[in-house]
């Protein structure tokens, strides 16, 4: 999967929140065998001493700041500029939450703090709804990648709409496409592979788990078969049977 | 002086710089950023950078999450800027 011109040879991003233990934490991402995963910018807390999240993470993984929890384009714009000024790193997933209940995105403020960000050198890995028109706006506007969903975040509903990912891989067939929140279980994670996605970042369906470490092999299995799959290109459906043995020759 | 950090009040004594004000609360430098009002200041330029009556400064540094403001405590919602 490639990102900017960086090559990452696994095709899983995951998230860093919801675990119940950092313990838990780091073996879900050791076993996944990612080697890129995402980190929310908030406040310091003033009323005590809070020792650094990301001692917590392997210093291998590069770190992706996410502006998750932002509301306007305002808002994502500056929270990614901190980020990079912490990190040192231009990489940020672009994130603009149009509504509470759905946490659906808002593609107009994305589009806009978009922009922005690609002016200021960023390297911009854009969620949004999945739409091939704002696909194609992203991608004029400077993204690295496009990001869309398969199913509300956290929801664990799977791929909800695959003839519109179908549909923006083949009409984009050189953008990287990175499906991103919604997935529940391999199963999902192996059909957006299937439909021609270049990667998959999760969360929650490794992080809630009865068993992360063991969800984190499956996605990371899953991942590799979908792609796969990909790859050999599948039969077609049919309506009815078609015999894979000779019809001839069969004894009377 | 009044100044805000993180959207708390905060009287302040003397004309200390960004630098001073990051010290006195106590606050690991590494990996984390700051803004007043509404700028990045780099942190080159904290020791340089004087407070004024009235600054709005917001200190971040980085949590577990992935999406849509999940964070490390369950169902916890935590709004950047109110």
């Amino acid at each position: 999967m490639i990102i900017a011109g960086r090559e990452f040879s696994s095709r899983l991003i995951i998230g860093t929140g919801k675990y119940r233990s950092y313990d838990e934490m780091r073996s879900a991402h050791e076993a996944s065998g990612a080697e890129m995963v995402t980190v929310a910018v908030r406040r310091v807390p003033l009323d005590r001493s809070t020792e650094s999240f990301l001692d917590h993470l392997s210093p291998t993984l590069q770190i992706l700041p996410n502006t998750a929890g932002c509301y306007t384009a305002d808002d994502a714009v500056r929270t990614a500029r901190l980020a990079r000024e912490a990190l040192q790193t231009d990489l940020v997933k672009l994130e603009v939450i149009g509504d509470q209940t759905t946490l659906f995105p808002d593609n107009e403020q994305t589009l806009a703090a978009a922009r922005i960000l690609v002016k200021e050198g960023f390297v911009v890995l854009p969620y949004f709804n999945d739409d091939l028109i704002m696909a194609k706006k992203l991608l004029d506007a400077g993204c690295a990648a496009i990001m869309p969903l398969a199913a509300p975040i956290g929801s664990g509903l799977g791929v909800q709409n695959p003839a519109t990912l179908r549909i923006m891989r083949e009409q984009l067939p050189d953008a990287t496409m990175i499906v991103d929140a919604g997935v529940g279980t391999a199963s999902d994670a192996a059909i957006a592979m299937e439909l021609g996605a270049d990667g998959v970042l999760m969360n929650t369906a490794i992080a809630e788990a009865a068993d992360p470490a063991k969800m984190a092999t499956a996605m990371k299995l899953a991942i590799e078969a979908g792609r796969l799959a990909y790859l050999a290109g599948r039969m077609p459906k049919r309506l009815y049977a078609s015999a894979s043995s000779p019809l001839a020759g069969v004894i009377k | 002086m009044r100044v805000y950090v993180n959207g708390e009040s905060r009287e302040i004594q003397g004309n200390p710089s960004l630098a001073e004000l990051i010290t006195e609360l106590d606050l690991p430098a590494a990996r984390i950023a700051v803004e007043v009002n509404r700028e990045v200041v780099r942190r080159g330029e904290w020791g340089s950078r004087m407070l004024q009556d009235e600054d709005k400064i917001e200190i971040v540094h980085f949590v577990g999450g992935g999406f849509g403001g999940s964070s490390p405590q369950r169902g916890t919602k935590v709004k950047l800027y109110p």
